[in-house]
């Protein structure tokens, strides 16, 4: 097996056998039964013509703790991905075999992002069965949705990767985390500038969200995520009904998805560069 | 620079023109210039921060060079082939805590690489030769350090690597385990590898080196067969009643190791240990003990630093 792919299996190897995929599947699995739980009083307490409206919001909103759920853990386990191992010496003796750096950052980051894929795809079919089940609700668009999340959770595990190459685990987490947060507020700042038809204001958003792209794909599952008559009623507000952190009135432009492409491909590139010209 | 067409399977093991590094302003190492034949066991002295593991890390491409060439096994250093043929213990030794000790061996044959076929044999045979066959499924987490240690030995074992770098490889260890670690480098140096072994234990560098370095600030100050090194002659003494100012009179012969009542003249010929000891009793010490010996690597080891140390 290519060195590449023996550095992936051993990270996945080394978070299932840490039982952080324990962790997370046990997690998920009571997350999801609360949910379908209070998607299910939803059918009880509303009327049936509002549950669908209802739901498609509330399934926003949980879908945003997913996301964030998993942008903190793809921060926390990428900060120490590669500066942990320099600092305990563990690479000290994988570099000394024939094994190029770059094998080690893709191969940790290709690791990391099949747990990150797994457990997008695994909680967002879960969730999904569970809202069906508890309402008969099932979003327009359930794979671009769990695309969307999941490059979200990629984008964090790509920053956190750069900041590991050179920072300590603690350090490039903490960065990774406030970066996502001020993408966020970023991208609310922009909703700002559109509602009050302010361009400078947001420039800011448009910005915040090409130097780090998870607001905008947050944007992206939100609209995968809101049925027509939502969407109706967003167009119908104008510029007020894009002012929103939760909404999204347009599916992201192709020229920002493949800026986000051009993104993942700096941000690994970086990676590499970095940890290359790195003194163990 | 390429090593001259056919020249690699007789050249040496390692072989090093003026290799530097510098940390900005700090020099780590300074012009390191030597050649260790094949086979050969080569003990790199120092005292700590002398710059040993840095040399280490630069051989294996861990660490960029400021200037300087370097060839391992006739190759450039770095040369991503080349480490095939190479094990490596580091000083700083952490391996895997969430596989067993056989799974970290299997990483390290996959990652050499060897043949799969290969792997079963050569993995019992590093366990059972650092004494880790009956722990070979324990994590590595329930691992003593120095059982780690030896875990990084049978992985820089593996393969029979025509060159093998031990950074200290016995700092864990406890006087069996050292015994054990002087046995394997031996039996290594026997089936033809090179090896270059980073200690500043000195007893176990001077009963098992062919050759040594003694490096010191990020120079070497001395290197030679053991028989060059240590031709000299020492003497030591038990002594009381001499004040710290009476003893730097003792400076005109030679460097001194002081213990206290113990006295070590690291470079001295037995025709004058008569004087020593008239000047001692006539600067009102007593003498207990009096012991010319052949000098030993402490003793050279020693000399050479003070030597360093001395004002030019």
């Amino acid at each position: 097996m290519p060195p590449v792919f023996v550095i992936a299996r051993l990270t996945i190897q080394e978070a299932s056998r840490r039982r952080l995929l324990l962790a997370l599947v046990i997690l998920t699995l009571i997350v999801v039964g609360f949910s379908a739980w209070g998607f299910h009083k939803i059918t009880e307490l509303t009327r049936p013509t509002e549950v669908q409206l209802i739901t498609s919001q509330l399934l926003i909103v949980v879908t945003f703790m997913y996301s964030g759920v998993l942008a903190l853990s793809a921060a926390v386990v990428a900060g120490p991905l590669i500066s942990g191992e320099v600092e305990s010496g563990l690479l000290l003796s994988v570099l000394a075999r024939p094994v190029k750096r770059s094998e080690v950052v893709i191969g940790k980051w290709l690791g990391l992002a099949a747990l990150v894929a797994i457990y997008a795809g695994g909680s967002a079919l879960l969730e999904m069965i569970a809202v069906d089940w508890a309402t008969g609700y099932v979003p327009p668009h359930p794979i671009e949705l769990t695309v969307y999340v999941g490059t979200e959770g990629l984008a964090l595990l790509s920053l956190g990767l750069v900041l590991s190459t050179r920072l300590s685990g603690i350090t490039g987490g903490v960065i990774a985390l406030v970066a996502w947060l001020m993408g966020w507020i970023g991208g609310v700042v922009g909703d700002i500038g559109t509602g009050l038809q302010n361009q400078a204001v947001e420039n800011i958003g448009i910005v915040s969200r090409l130097i780090l792209p998870t607001d905008g794909l947050w944007r992206g599952a939100v609209y995968a995520m809101e049925p027509d008559v939502v969407l109706a009623q967003l167009r119908l507000a104008g510029t007020l009904g894009r002012a929103n952190p939760f909404s999204a009135v347009d599916p992201p432009p192709i020229a920002f998805l493949a800026w986000v492409a051009v993104w993942f491909a700096t941000m690994l590139a970086l990676s590499i560069w970095s940890f290359r010209t790195r003194e163990i | 620079m390429a090593a001259p067409k056919g020249a690699a399977a007789s050249s040496p093991a390692i072989h090093t023109v003026e290799l530097t590094k510098r940390f900005g302003a700090t020099v780590a190492l300074a012009g390191l210039s030597m050649t260790v034949p094949r086979g050969e066991i080569f003990g790199f002295l120092g005292p700590n921060g002398a710059g040993k593991t840095t040399a280490v890390k630069l051989l294996l491409g861990l660490l960029g060079a400021t200037s300087g060439e370097g060839w391992l096994l006739g190759q450039p250093i770095g040369d991503l082939k080349t480490r095939r043929r190479i094990g490596y213990l580091p000083e700083l030794f952490r391996y895997q805590s969430w596989l067993s000790a056989r799974e970290v061996l299997a990483l390290h044959c996959e990652l050499a690489p060897l043949p799969r076929s290969r792997w079963k044999e050569a993995i019992d045979g590093a366990l059972d030769i650092v004494g880790l066959s009956d722990r070979a499924d324990s994590r590595v987490s329930t691992f003593s350090k120095g059982m780690q240690q030896r875990l990084g030995l049978g992985a820089a074992l593996l393969g029979a690597p025509e060159l093998v770098f031990l950074d200290e490889p016995t700092s864990a260890l406890d006087p069996i385990g050292r015994h054990d670690v002087r046995r394997i480098i031996r039996q290594m140096a026997e089936r033809g590898t090179a090896v270059f072994l980073n200690s500043h234990l000195l007893s176990e560098v001077e009963q098992v080196c062919d050759r040594v370095a003694v490096v010191d600030h990020g120079r070497v100050i001395a290197s030679g067969t053991m028989g060059e090194l240590l031709s000299g002659s020492a003497v030591r003494l038990r002594v009381t009643g001499l004040a710290d100012g009476q003893r730097t009179k003792l400076s005109s012969f030679g460097p001194v190791d002081d213990e206290g009542e113990y006295l070590t003249f690291t470079k001295l010929g037995p025709e004058r240990v008569p004087d020593l000891v008239a000047e001692i009793v006539s600067l009102g010490g007593r003498v207990y003990e009096v012991v010319p010996r052949h000098q030993n690597l402490e003793d050279r080891f020693l000399e050479l630093l003070h030597e360093e140390e001395a004002p030019k």
